[in-house]
């Protein structure tokens, strides 16, 4: 558990001294948003109707987004063979960077969003549970991201080659997410969508570590 | 596994789909004759769709072979991981776009069968839907075997991609079964077991039949043709280096 | 102490070397040479665990280290091609993650008494940015000394170092040695070790390297 947070702390530090990742991968999710008025026009009804979806969908993106780096440094550094050989099981060391990438994209998503919320004319009623949502389905995002991202490790596409990887694994998340808030603006069930994404979230930290440390120990070889 | 692992000779391999790929190729042929003069003279047409209904007879076969692939990819590359055989790579290499071309296939005569029940080429159904998302999983796993130069590592991460995937399948299927309720409930593709009449079950699973055969057939052919490739770069290699 | 039993290592589709046999022992060390792509830094990386045998087994005195991986980490430095050292965190931080990641002490004395074996305390509160590749590697080579392991597996450990910090290097492995630690080093033949066995990996190439899995169909 030491070595866990130890490592996690290491994560925070550095991110927070590189500085501009976080700041680029919300200002990208506000860009991607603001792009919709543009392309269907300001008509508050029409907004109001897909706004969960866009703001979903642009969160997605935004998380895949910084994914590509995850391992990227520390594989490119050596710093993952070390990792590989420190204490801390392949496994658990998959979890502790999620985590730290979770905290450093996930979590400035989610407080960006209501303020897009605002800009896409969402319903005030959907606000609390667009928060929920995001916080039961970004640790998904981050979890089956880390996957992709250390399977392109030393690929000659990386970035590109992720999203096609992940995108495609994304859905069920985009689907109960956006339904979730749909149903708290349309007055109608959302509880049963907010305990499925909870069941994502499960299920992708039950499993995702694993297939993330096969991924990174043949990327080792 | 040592003795196999030092010198994989597939010599054994070849021979064996020498053998098997005439059997495959004759069984392809006379089950496709079979299954489409049954499917589109000897049936009759859907007393609801019409004579379009028959498109089903390459439609639902192929989105079986859709999974049916994948299904095999999964396994072949969980082998891979386990047992390191290297001809299950070669195995899961090799039936990924044979995979994908089926559910293609699926896809396009959804599509044909489609616009005349609904007038529009695409219609959000679920099935089909889960299909397109299966073409997409076909897709990301075809890009990351191209994307290592060395083709170990490319075999290792894509078994570990296909192993994600197939364990997202049901998920998947299942969000997009559930997404579809909400807003479009009835699938024209109705492939309820026991309510099919027998004439036309028998040209489905001819046809089923037929791809499978198929299936077998096309593998067999990609998989000699890379152990073939595998020998003559050898060779060439030697030449060169003198190994 | 350390023994690799008919080792063969395969990259890509490449037989690096095979039937490759080596006993060390406590205070033993065994220094690799042989031209590129003899599988210096493969045979090290199949020390660490880092790189699975094709064929073969590594045993730790007399177990198969295979069968724990993590505990057989924790008995062993890897110093690689790479200096894993970040360019936002001090030469000190750098040290001390590495020492505590491996529970390692990680108070500042310590780790300072770590760099000071490579003459590398001035670069305790330098960024990993400005250091030089000579700088870099010493910082990384304090690691090693900051959370013990009985084995060091150093891959070309004296590149970008100059004559002084070679010689800082030599008297650490002396140390590490009598101490009954074990060291295996590949190298060009500028670190002089006493009573230390030289294995030249060419001799164990293999007839024919290429094509491998299907080494037998061509």
């Amino acid at each position: 558990m030491g070595q866990f947070i130890f490592l996690i702390r290491r994560d925070l530090s550095l991110a927070f001294r590189q500085g501009m990742d976080s700041v680029m991968v919300v200002v990208f999710f506000v860009i991607a948003v603001v792009l919709f008025p543009f392309g269907v026009g300001p008509e508050p009804g029409v907004l109001e109707r897909i706004s969960a979806g866009v703001i979903w969908v642009a969160a997605l993106l935004a998380a895949m987004l910084s994914l590509e780096r995850l391992f990227q440094t520390d594989y490119e550094d050596g710093s993952l063979e070390l990792l590989a050989l420190s204490s801390l099981p392949m496994e658990v060391t998959v979890l502790a960077k999620v985590v730290a990438h979770w905290i450093t994209t996930g979590l400035p998503l989610i407080v960006a969003a209501p303020v897009l919320a605002v800009l896409m004319q969402m319903d005030a009623g959907g606000f609390g549970v667009l928060i929920l949502a995001l916080l039961l389905g970004t640790p998904s995002l981050s979890l089956i991201g880390a996957v992709g991202a250390a399977l392109i490790l030393g690929s000659r596409r990386g970035g590109v080659l992720l999203s096609l990887l992940v995108l495609p694994l994304y859905i069920p998340v985009l689907i109960f997410g956006v339904s979730a808030v749909d149903g708290a603006i349309g007055g109608y069930e959302y509880q049963a969508q907010l305990m499925i994404l909870g069941g994502f979230f499960a299920g992708s930290l039950a499993l995702a570590p694993f297939a993330g440390a096969a991924g990174l120990r043949q990327s080792l070889e | 596994m040592a003795d196999l692992h030092r010198f994989a000779n597939p010599t054994r391999f070849l021979r064996l789909a020498g053998y098997i790929q005439p059997w495959a190729a004759g069984i392809f042929f006379i089950s496709l004759a079979a299954g489409l003069y049954m499917g589109l003279y000897a049936s009759p047409g859907d007393y609801q769709q019409g004579e379009s209904a028959r498109i089903m007879y390459v439609h639902v076969p192929a989105a079986w072979m859709a999974m049916f692939c994948y299904t095999i990819m999964a396994v072949a590359s969980a082998v891979s991981l386990i047992w390191k055989h290297p001809l299950s790579d070669v195995a899961a290499r090799a039936t990924a776009p044979i995979g994908a071309a089926f559910t293609f296939l699926a896809l396009a005569t959804g599509s044909l069968w489609g616009k005349p029940m609904w007038g529009t080429w695409w219609v959000w159904d679920a099935r089909l839907t889960s299909v397109l998302v299966l073409l997409f999983l076909y897709i990301g796993y075809m890009a990351l075997q191209g994307a290592f130069d060395d083709r170990t590592r490319a075999a290792k991460a894509s078994a570990v991609l296909a192993l994600v995937g197939f364990v997202n399948v049901p998920i998947i299927k299942f969000s997009v079964d559930w997404w579809n309720t909400l807003h479009q409930p009835a699938s024209v593709i109705k492939m309820g077991g026991s309510s099919i009449d027998p004439s036309m079950l028998w040209p489905l699973l001819i046809m089923a039949l037929a791809f499978k055969a198929y299936y077998v057939w096309v593998l067999m052919i990609r998989m000699r043709t890379e152990l073939v490739d595998n020998k003559v770069r050898i060779m060439r290699l030697r030449q060169v280096h003198g190994g | 102490m350390f023994q690799g039993k008919n080792l063969t290592c395969v990259r890509g589709e490449r037989i690096v070397f095979q039937d490759l046999n080596f006993d060390l022992a406590e205070g033993g060390a065994l220094v690799l040479i042989g031209p590129n792509g003899a599988g210096k830094s493969s045979l090290l990386r199949l020390m660490a665990g880092l790189l699975a045998p094709a064929e073969g087994s590594l045993l730790w005195k007399g177990e198969n280290t295979l069968d724990d991986f993590d505990e057989h980490a924790l008995r062993l430095h890897y110093v690689g091609h790479h200096d894993a050292v970040k360019p936002v965190l001090t030469g000190l931080e750098n040290v001390r993650f590495w020492s505590g990641v491996r529970g390692g002490k990680i108070d500042d004395e310590h780790i300072l008494g770590a760099l000071d074996a490579f003459d590398a305390g001035r670069l305790a509160d330098v960024a990993g940015r400005f250091l030089s590749a000579g700088q870099k590697r010493r910082v990384n080579l304090a690691r090693i000394i900051a959370a013990p392991a009985p084995l060091w597996l150093l891959d070309e450990p004296t590149t970008a170092l100059d004559r002084a910090s070679i010689g800082l290097l030599d008297t650490a492995i002396r140390k590490h040695r009598e101490s009954g630690g074990a060291v295996v080093l590949s190298t060009h033949a500028d670190i002089d070790l006493d009573a230390a066995t030289v294995m030249d990996l060419a001799d164990f190439a293999a007839t024919h390297p290429l094509g491998y899995p299907f080494a037998g169909a061509a």
